[in-house]
């Protein structure tokens, strides 16, 4: 065994990089190789590199690169550039006006000093499964644009997150932005979650969409749920109460639907059959929120 | 004395450094300093077979690596037992740096000194140890179980058998109409200050003399453990515990081993050293406090009054016992809280695990001591169908049966006898604060919101401010300025404050005038230490018998001034006046001049003492015998045993059965600590020892795997309540004075925390129904609870009970 | 195009200043030991408890969770700075401040300056005539440790000082006429 306990709280050395572009960006990761990595926000890396869990040869700083900050909503929905911070994409009005699960979801992240430096796409490149925004990424279907010396490209959250801290990026690569689309009509959304300490990383957490049909039926119930898989999972619950009335809709039998379907592991914090009983209550109640929520939109349109 | 500052809120003087950044705290001393890291054994129980320290020599930077080879002399010796006793019949403690097995996690085994702590971490991870892994114990079933040892030389892994009784325990259980027997755990915890410790030492190599700073509870004992490891005479010794970031209790066990390693270190390399604890260091190889099993048999009446009380506790001590067995008797002692048991005993077998040491945190034994009685009486009430409120009010001592001497040993070594107290108005009190009457129409309105509601109390009584003794110094000087020292050191409980109010209100001068020195051995050499909600019993006295001799004196000087009798006069605002003769004063800071007869005028108000200024007296030394000169005074007090505060706790849960989560929904306190000296610092300590409690009950807690490795060890997953998981807090007062000590103080530094689990438990048993047998708990555990074959209870509500008392 | 060491420039506490900092440097390390600004306090170093907390171009910010070397060319507050100098040379301390020791909110101290720099922009950034409500003072107070006070008087000074920055602003604005007159 070499040295001691593993744990001390000073990075060990690396040499610091802080391009100005993104060809500058992928030059530097493309020459460092393996011990490379980007520093975005650095509210997850930071800590890592403190406690020596990570040791990269080289940080690559992206936080001066123009053209990687701004939130752009539009009709098919939110674009979050890299250096987006989560406060200000808490603060955006625009934003949660396309996608309100941006909003409520980002509200859940850490304490506000943290959400003032951590970036939402640094935390989705970070695919901690415990994340609200991996969740979110999942829900709503969204992806990331990915540069690499090869070019840039979408993918999609399915194919982007592979497992605890792991993505398909591989090689030098940055994320330039993650796109969120908007709500569809007659939907509405809720997210909830539960954390030991407010502000803590949650238990479980969950994040639902609810659409309606022109009746006032529901027609589709989807959730996303962190802290209880690998990855970022998107369960559709539609069979529980598809055709009920958003009113009288059964949300309950939908918890328990999405209670069969999910496999959590157990921790510290919550045993495995813990996080199954959150995940049927935050759905039946996330799905009554957001059922109420379509219908108000669904009145208003 | 002048009633003026005592009693009042007045603002904390240290305050004003505080609030704009200039505290000083240990990091902050030093500058240039070296810095030290440690390479600690990843393993909970190993033998260090090899140390190869050849890959750290090439960092740049390095200055000194040390190993157990590189101690000499006392240092290569085990660390001290700070508290032996009798009944500690197999003590252990480690060395400074492991000498061949390391007994913990985190137990340190190689420092490294560079220029920098970053290099100095690197150097540390360069460093190659080779160990055999031992078999690990962890917790006390493990312990007592014995498969495996801890101690090679130790078999049963017991440390101490603590045995107190105060009768036939079995003939009265014999003798008794009912019994229960049951067995409970209580779980690790820690004092958690938000500074860890840290040292900063500096070598005077031409004066051979040393300084250290320590982030310490006690500096006076920290400076002799450091003269006696170091083979420096101790007047070559100064230790000074600058501002301190919360003690709690683990900054008052000493030495540790870094105590004396970077002054070693400062010493060998002739610069000055510094190590500051990292909050990794601080989880793994500081203190803990709180694991034990508890195996109670109780017998009592149909009334539910306690015939016989016999307790079996099972204490995790950590790999040592550098502390003694303090815990164990704390929890032995103050276990029997406000009520009067005809006949009692304790046995704690205090056990090893390869563990950090088990050390006070504050509370210190009570609050599993709290529990096992607080949860017996809960027992009975069920058991019998009487309101827990009553069962309890029948149980206690009475106000004309103080003071009331259990014939047990405190944990001072001195006679466990209460002084004085009220219990049954304290209860009264509690009752109406929470509206304990009232309360099946709170839980029937929750239930109609789908919340499961209950309510919980305890109360308690505290041995506060043990001896030996805390001493004072008082000096007026010529500028009227007042100083006072003290040897006992501060971690945020005020005494900058409430000493110069105790000052202030002994000698008539304003508050602005006094200044208080804490923890400085270069100030004041005698003191024992801040634990045991001692400061204000022990200093506080001490502070004002100090003054009151600078008062005599002053008085005395300035009647043949005045010429008056020294009965007519009195102190105000800094002037010496014949009382109800306006006019004819003297100002105290020309008192402190003339008490002082000079040869030399060096400044203008020393004119005043020479020996040309005035007609003198020719027929007496300028110097009475017997007298000294100066303004000043040094006293000591010493009380003849412990002062008894008391307080009672009740707590109102709200869970939701969905989600098992737990609310507090209110937490009332009402508290007697005898005499108040400042309230506002007083509502302080108790708001600060109720969220620990809190913390303790649904946080807190130190998961320790079975190979020993302690999973949760950073802030992440220890969760020390934020201000959302802390209820706002309901108080009230009562106060019964000491008779002990003249002031009437009696100590409040703990109180806060003592019942905080007993009452939780209380309140979450009766909201859902099921017993609980171990604290802390968390949703998911009590989501387990619910599930489980754990007992059902049913609480008799109030109005029941009432009917049937 | 990297390097180990950089020079870096920053004001802080309006100050502008420059220092060649180790690039491996966290900021609470550069301002604790390269620039002696020893309030700004380090209780855990990995980001919960708060205690390091400065502003970074007035935004509450977590020091040990950023490199020093990242700070090039942006304006950093520490509590040392929270306070202004007033025109006879003294110091004006920020309202949060003075409730601090108004209301008791520190026993230690320790957790103190992350406590009054995330508390003191966040009083800064709001409307003070408006009265300040308990879920914005659980949100000011909320994401920091402190383990000795409970945080009942961190509370409370909080109040105090939105109360204190409410008459301020009264005073600096003329007051609407109140209704009384105008009827
Ligand atoms: C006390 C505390 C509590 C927290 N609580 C929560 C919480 O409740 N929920 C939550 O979701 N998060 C939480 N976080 C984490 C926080 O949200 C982080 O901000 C986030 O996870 C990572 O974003 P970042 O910008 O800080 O990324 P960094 O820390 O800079 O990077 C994280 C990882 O992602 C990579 N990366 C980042 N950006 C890019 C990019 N653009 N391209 C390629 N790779 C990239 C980095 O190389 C690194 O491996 C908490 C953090 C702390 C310290
Ligand atoms: S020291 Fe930075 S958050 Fe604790
Ligand atoms: S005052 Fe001590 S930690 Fe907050």
């Amino acid at each position: 065994m070499l040295g001691g306990d593993p744990h001390p709280v000073k990075p060990a050395p690396f040499s610091y990089a802080d391009p100005v572009s993104v060809e500058e960006a992928l030059d530097v990761l493309a020459a460092e190789g393996e011990g490379a990595k980007v520093l975005a926000g650095g509210q997850s890396l930071i800590p890592l590199l403190s406690m020596r869990l990570a040791a990269p040869a080289t940080l690559v700083d992206i936080n001066r690169i123009p053209g990687l900050s701004g939130i752009t909503a539009g009709p098919d929905g939110v674009r979050v550039g890299a250096l987006v911070r989560h406060a200000e994409l808490l603060a955006s009005a625009e934003a949660a006006g396309v996608q309100p699960l941006l909003g409520r979801a980002t509200a859940n992240v850490a304490h506000p000093a943290i959400r003032n430096r951590g970036t939402t796409v640094g935390s989705i490149a970070h695919a901690d499964p415990s994340g609200e925004m991996t969740a979110v990424l999942a829900l709503t279907g969204g992806s990331v644009t990915v540069a690499t010396p090869g070019g840039r490209e979408a993918v999609g959250w399915g194919e982007f997150f592979l497992g605890p801290l792991e993505t398909s990026v591989h090689g030098p690569a940055v994320v330039l932005d993650a796109f969120f689309p908007a709500l569809p009509a007659r939907s509405g959304t809720a997210f909830a979650e539960i954390a030991r300490r407010k502000g803590d990383y949650a238990v479980c957490g969950a994040g639902v969409v609810v659409t309606l049909d022109a009746d006032r039926r529901v027609s589709s119930a989807r959730a996303a749920y962190l802290s209880v898989g690998l990855v970022p999972e998107v369960h559709d619950l539609t069979d529980a109460v598809i055709g009920q009335p958003v009113d009288s809709a059964d949300w309950t039998a939908a918890g328990e639907l999405a209670r069969g379907l999910v496999d959590p592991d157990g921790d510290l914090h919550a045993s495995a059959d813990y996080r199954r009983l959150l995940v049927a209550t935050l759905t039946a109640r996330t799905l009554a929120d957001a059922g109420a929520e379509a219908l108000t939109r669904m009145e208003a349109a | 004395m002048t009633t003026k500052f005592f009693g009042e809120p007045v603002r904390r003087r240290e305050d004003a450094r505080l609030i704009v950044g200039q505290g000083r705290y240990l990091d902050d001393i030093g500058p240039g300093a070296y810095a030290a890291a440690f390479v600690r054994s990843p393993y909970a129980h190993a033998r260090v077979l090899d140390i190869d320290v050849s890959a750290a020599m090439d960092v740049e930077g390095l200055l000194a690596i040390y190993t157990y080879e590189d101690l000499t002399g006392p240092m290569a010796e085990p660390l001290p037992v700070l508290i032996p006793h009798p009944q500690l019949t197999a003590p252990r403690t480690g060395y400074p740096l492991v000498r061949d097995v390391a007994q913990h996690v985190g137990e340190p085994i190689v420092m490294v000194v560079a220029t920098d702590r970053y290099v100095a971490e690197d150097a540390a991870a360069l460093i190659e140890v080779s160990y055999e892994e031992l078999p690990v114990v962890v917790g006390v079933d493990a312990a007592e179980a014995a498969v495996h040892t801890v101690h090679d030389d130790v078999p049963d892994n017991i440390a101490a058998r603590h045995h107190q009784e105060t009768g036939d325990v079995e003939a009265a259980l014999a003798a008794s109409a009912h019994t229960l027997s049951f067995t409970q755990y209580f779980e690790r915890s820690a004092s958690m200050p938000m500074e860890g410790k840290g040292v900063h030492a500096r070598w005077d190599d031409a004066d051979s003399s040393l300084r250290v700073y320590s982030s310490t509870q006690a500096s006076t004992s920290v400076r002799a453990a450091i003269a006696a490891k170091l083979e420096l005479s101790l007047e070559k010794v100064e230790v000074i515990a600058p501002d301190v970031g919360g003690g709690f209790g683990v900054k008052i066990v000493h030495p540790w081993p870094e105590e004396l390693l970077v002054p070693m270190a400062a010493r060998l390399l002739g610069h000055e050293v510094k190590w500051t604890e990292d909050r990794r260091e601080h989880f793994v190889s500081s203190a803990h406090e709180r694991q034990q099993r508890q195996e109670i048999r109780v017998g009592y009446d149909d009334d539910g009054r306690i015939t016989a009380l016999d307790v079996l506790v099972w204490h995790d001590n950590g790999a040592y016992t550098p502390y003694g067995i303090i815990v164990p008797i704390n929890t032995a002692t103050q276990l029997l809280g406000p009520y009067d048991i005809p006949v009692y005993r304790a046995v704690v077998n205090s056990v090893y695990t390869n563990t950090v040491v088990v050390t006070p945190y504050r509370g210190a034994g009570r609050p599993q001591g709290c529990f096992a009685m607080e949860r017996t009486m809960d027992r009975i009430a069920q058991e019998r169908g009487i309101d827990r409120a009553l069962v309890r009010e029948r149980n206690l001592i009475q106000p004309d049966q103080f003071p009331y001497d259990w014939g047990l040993t405190f944990q001072d070594g001195r006679p466990l006898v209460y002084d004085s107290g009220d219990y049954p108005a304290m209860m009264a009190k509690l009752k109406t604060l929470v509206d304990w009457d009232g309360f099946a129409e709170r839980r029937a309105a929750a239930e109609a919101r789908g919340k499961l509601l209950g309510i919980g109390m305890a109360p308690y009584v505290e041995g506060t401010g043990p001896g030996p003794y805390e001493g004072a110094h008082v000096q007026v000087l010529g500028s009227g300025k007042v100083l006072v020292s003290t040897g006992l050191t501060s971690q945020g409980q005020g005494h900058e404050t409430v000493f110069a109010q105790l000052a202030a209100a002994e000698l008539g001068v304003p508050l602005e005038d006094v200044e208080v020195t804490t923890g400085d051995t270069r100030r004041f050499g005698y003191a024992v230490g801040t634990f045991a909600s001692r400061a204000a019993v022990v200093s506080g006295n001490a502070v004002a018998l100090a003054a009151r001799g600078v008062r005599e004196k002053a008085l005395r000087i300035a009647a043949e001034v005045l010429e008056a009798d020294p009965a007519d006069l009195e102190i105000d605002e800094g002037l010496v006046q014949v009382k109800g003769t306006p006019g004819a004063s003297i100002p105290l800071r020309t008192v402190a001049v003339l008490s002082n007869p000079l040869r030399y005028a060096f400044d203008e108000a020393a004119r005043q003492a020479t020996q040309f200024a005035g007609p003198g007296d020719d027929s007496k030394p300028p110097v009475a015998v017997g007298d000294a000169p100066g303004l000043e005074h040094t006293d000591y007090y010493s009380p003849l045993r412990s002062t008894f505060a008391s307080g009672a706790h009740a707590v109102v849960v709200e869970i939701d059965p969905a989600t098992w989560e737990i609310a507090i929904e209110q937490y009332a306190v009402v508290h007697d600590c005898g005499t108040i000296i400042n309230p506002m610092i007083v509502e302080g300590q108790v708001h600060g020892g109720v969220a620990q409690g809190v913390g303790g009950a649904l946080y807190e807690r130190m998961a320790y795997d079975r190979d020993g490795q302690l999973t949760n060890a950073s802030f992440m997953d220890f969760l020390m309540p934020y201000a959302s998981e802390v209820p706002d807090v309901d108080i009230d007062h009562q106060s019964t004075p000491s008779p002990l000590n003249e002031l009437g103080i009696k100590g409040a530094g703990e109180a806060g925390v003592i019942p905080g689990s007993a009452a939780i438990a209380s309140a979450i048993e009766d909201a859902v129904g099921r017993r609980i047998a171990a604290m802390p708990v968390s949703p998911t555990e009590l989501y387990d609870l619910v599930r489980s074959d754990a007992e059902r209870v049913i609480n008799t509500s109030p109005h029941d009970s009432g009917a049937m008392a | 195009m990297t390097d180990m060491e950089r020079t870096i420039s920053v004001v802080v506490n309006g100050v502008p200043r420059e220092a060649t900092v180790p690039v491996r440097w966290l900021l609470s390390d550069a301002l604790r030991h390269g620039f002696g600004l020893t309030g700004t306090h380090v209780g855990c170093e990995h980001g919960v408890c708060g205690s390091c907390t400065v502003l970074v171009d007035g935004q509450p910010t977590r020091s040990c969770l950023v490199l020093a070397v990242q700070m090039d060319g942006h304006e950093i507050t520490t509590v040392e700075g929270l306070s202004r100098s007033d025109h006879q040379g003294g110091q004006v301390l920020h309202p949060i401040q003075e409730a601090f020791r108004e209301c008791h909110a520190l026993q230690c101290g320790f957790c103190t300056p992350g406590f009054l720099t995330t508390i003191a922009a966040g009083l800064d950034a709001r409307d003070p005539s408006v009265e300040i409500t308990d879920e914005e003072v659980d949100e000011l107070v909320g994401g920091n440790l402190c383990r000795c006070t409970g945080y009942a008087n961190i509370k409370k000074a909080c109040r105090h000082a939105a109360a204190t920055m409410r008459e301020g602003a009264k005073v600096a604005t003329p007051a609407p006429q109140d209704e009384e007159a105008t009827r």
